[in-house]
């Protein structure tokens, strides 16, 4: 058999990149470095005790119920007992930078592809692709055109967090009631306002599970984005395992737990409930690009 | 008003290919050999203002297909549309857009209303598109609910409502915006029977109010005796039969209209004017008792109505007393007349006087407003009317 030299090409390509555009590259790294550095600058700005006061008061308001708000602050409280707050809130700038970008991209995508069959066809193979192809292969790339730091961990991260996003937009899309968007249509409604009126607020359960699995993703690379050079828990982490340190690696692990169970919570809480409760009041339209908990903590 | 001629749909292919195929004289057999399904087939219709038109068939026979022809949510493969002289066939997205929001309207099955919006906001989704501003929107939804008696409900959502109500809140969104024609794709299938009366009551007083023009697709045949001015029976694409209930009732096109009208409630839907008979003898009140004596017997019946010279009933006169008259040697039907007999207008439904039929010596008058007598409804003719589908003849 001949050998068909797919890594050489792959490989020429990223060099041919780096070549041609590697100015540009540049400019996206210095662009999210700054916008890591920001958030994570506005999450460190408040005394500790006053940032778990807002998480608490965000759990709160997500979904009314007592004991996240209880487990909020103790578990943030033992966060700060480990000496582990600022590494924490260097990957919480970073999980946020990640899904804000996942779901800008992700929705939109979602939005395509649920508008036609050819779309949806033409999307899903990319998005198993995505999904699947192991995260290593496309961080090491990474590295290459941004070179080492927090830079290529929220490029990985954000490859990675995209599928969930058009995956579940596509899908609440495509199971709003067909008689509804027909109402919508048959009253003379544009195909942007069935978008905007009937498709997204309907498909909102589904868009949000969306982003409540991109953070999920985000989080999960945390760990490898600290192999490539990026401060926070995954730095604590992988340290502790080149270390042999089994104690501070646990500590890093159990803050990475901790933040992941408040943001799920939080983000399942927003999705079912919480957010229609606070839209009935407010009357507001969402702002789907920027999800509610993201702007609320940063 | 709407004129549609020989619409035609064909899914699963696109137009281009499909239209060809329709010139040729098996059209059906070559669209299916396409892949493609003929869903409508050369349907033309014409409603006026103020007419309910129904369009009836079983599952399948296209009727939700014609229906969205009519406002090209389905886009016809063939044919023409007009409405109120507009060739509406021709018009593109941009111009039927303000069509579909100002002048077609549309009730759906399962409500379609916005879950997430209040019963007002939703009653006020027509404007809201037509972007008259909030105050005035929102006043004429409350006006519309109103109107269908759902205004204390205003600020609720749909999930509080039962489904009657929801229906109510879809025929408040349509009565909002004042369109004049309302496409209805079997509104009250989904409701329970005394719910699903409730609302045909309420379409048909909203409509001696408005006189939409209104096309309403149901497969409850009964539903369409009682709301449709006249009723389209469909099968697998074609128009079997158009017509008014009781002509449909009373003369089916073939075998599966008959089949179709054999559960209706026939005495609702068919009228003393369906059973309608010349008498075989009448009398004048100035004959001799002797003589009208004579035609009883020779007609073998019991009575006989008396009528003035413009046909008038002025009673009616038995074989005993006409005997007796002829005794006491009466020139005249004058002492033999007594009112023992029931009249009843032509337009009268037979399940309002059907219980009377035999109870008298002569059978039941159907007269007009002057109490001239049109015919006689023998008790004979209403069972017939009321056994046989394919018997009965016209009036
Ligand atoms: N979008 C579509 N693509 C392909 N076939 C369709 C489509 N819509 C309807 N059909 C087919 O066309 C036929 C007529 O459908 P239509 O919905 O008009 O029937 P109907 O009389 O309204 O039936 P029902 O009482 O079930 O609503 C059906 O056999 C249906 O399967
Ligand atoms: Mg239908």
């Amino acid at each position: 058999m001949p050998r068909i030299p797919i890594g050489d090409a792959v490989e020429s390509g990223i060099q041919f990149l780096l070549d041609r555009l590697g100015g540009l590259f540049d400019v996206v790294s210095a662009a999210l470095t700054r916008l890591v550095d920001t958030v994570y600058a506005i999450l460190v700005a408040p005394h500790p005790l006053l940032l778990i006061a807002v998480l608490s008061a965000v759990a709160w308001f997500a979904g009314r119920r007592l004991p996240l708000v209880v487990f909020t602050v103790l578990a943030f409280l033992l966060v700060a007992s480990m000496q582990l707050w600022v590494q924490t809130m260097q990957t919480l700038a970073v999980v946020i930078v990640a899904a804000v970008i996942a779901v800008a991209i992700g929705v939109p995508l979602g939005v395509w592809a649920a508008s036609s069959g050819r779309a949806s066809v033409i999307t899903r193979p990319v998005l198993d692709f995505m999904q699947t192809l192991p995260v290593f292969v496309y961080l090491i790339p990474a590295v290459f055109l941004f070179g080492i730091g927090v830079v290529p961990g929220v490029v990985a991260t954000t490859v990675f967090a995209v599928p969930p996003a058009v995956r579940l937009t596509e899908l609440g899309i495509r199971q709003v009631d067909s008689e509804v968007v027909e109402a919508a249509v048959a009253f003379g409604s544009r195909p942007r306002q069935v978008l905007r009126e009937v498709q997204l607020p309907l498909a909102l359960p589904s868009i949000m599970a969306g982003v409540n699995q991109v953070i999920m993703m985000a989080l999960s690379m945390v760990v490898i984005a600290g192999m490539v050079g990026a401060q926070g828990l995954g730095a604590v982490v992988v340290q502790g395992i080149t270390q042999l340190d089994i104690g501070s690696g646990f500590e890093g692990g159990l803050a990475v737990v901790i933040l992941a169970i408040y943001l799920d919570r939080v983000t399942a809480a927003l999705g079912s409930g919480g957010f229609k409760r606070r839209r009935a009041q407010g009357g507001g339209t969402v702002d789907l690009a920027l999800p509610k908990q993201v702007a609320d903590v940063s | 008003m709407i004129e549609a001629e020989n619409l035609t749909k064909v899914y699963g292919i696109p137009r281009d290919r499909a239209v060809p195929l329709l010139r040729r004289a098996d059209r059906e057999d070559a669209v299916r050999n396409a892949g493609g399904f003929l869903a409508a087939d050369g349907v033309s219709l014409s409603v006026s203002p103020g007419e309910i038109f129904v369009i009836m068939g079983l599952s399948g026979s296209g009727k939700s297909t014609v229906l969205r022809m009519l406002n090209r949510l389905v886009e016809p493969t063939d044919g023409s549309l007009r409405i109120d002289g507009l060739d509406v066939s021709a018009m593109s997205q941009d111009e039927l857009r303000p069509l579909r929001n100002r002048r077609i309207n549309m009730v759906f099955q399962h409500f379609a209303l916005l879950p997430h919006r209040t019963i007002r906001e939703n009653a006020a989704y027509g404007l809201k598109i037509r972007q008259v501003p909030a105050k005035e929107r929102l006043e004429r939804a409350d006006q519309a609910l109103r109107r269908v008696g759902l205004e204390r409900w205003r600020d609720s959502r749909p999930h509080e409502l039962s489904g009657g109500m929801k229906q109510r809140v879809g025929l408040a969104r349509a009565l909002a915006t004042d369109a004049e024609i309302l496409l209805m794709d079997e509104p009250f299938s989904a409701l329970d029977p005394l719910i699903r009366r409730d609302m045909q009551e309420l379409l048909l007083q909203l409509q001696a109010a408005d006189q939409r023009t209104i096309v309403f697709v149901t497969h409850d045949l009964n539903e369409a005796m009682r709301i449709g001015d006249r009723i389209m029976v469909m099968r697998d694409g074609h128009v079997v039969q158009c017509g008014t209930g009781t002509e449909i009732i009373s003369s089916p096109a073939n075998e599966y209209v008959s089949e179709f009208i054999a559960d209706v409630d026939r005495s609702r839907v068919l009228t003393a004017a369906n059973v309608l008979r010349t008498p075989l003898v009448t009398a004048r009140p100035d004959e001799s008792p002797g003589d009208v004596l004579q035609r009883l017997e020779n007609a073998e019946m019991n009575g006989v109505f008396v009528l003035d010279g413009a046909d008038r009933v002025l009673g009616v006169a038995t074989d005993e007393a006409l005997a007796r008259a002829l005794r006491d040697g009466a020139a005249t039907l004058d002492s033999c007349l007594v009112g023992d007999c029931h009249t009843v207008p032509p337009d009268l439904p037979i399940v309002e006087f059907c219980d009377l039929a035999g109870r008298h010596t002569v059978p039941i008058a159907v007269v007009d407003d002057d109490m001239r007598l049109l015919g006689v409804a023998p008790k004979a003719a209403i069972l017939a009317a009321l056994a046989a589908p394919r018997k009965v003849g016209h009036a």
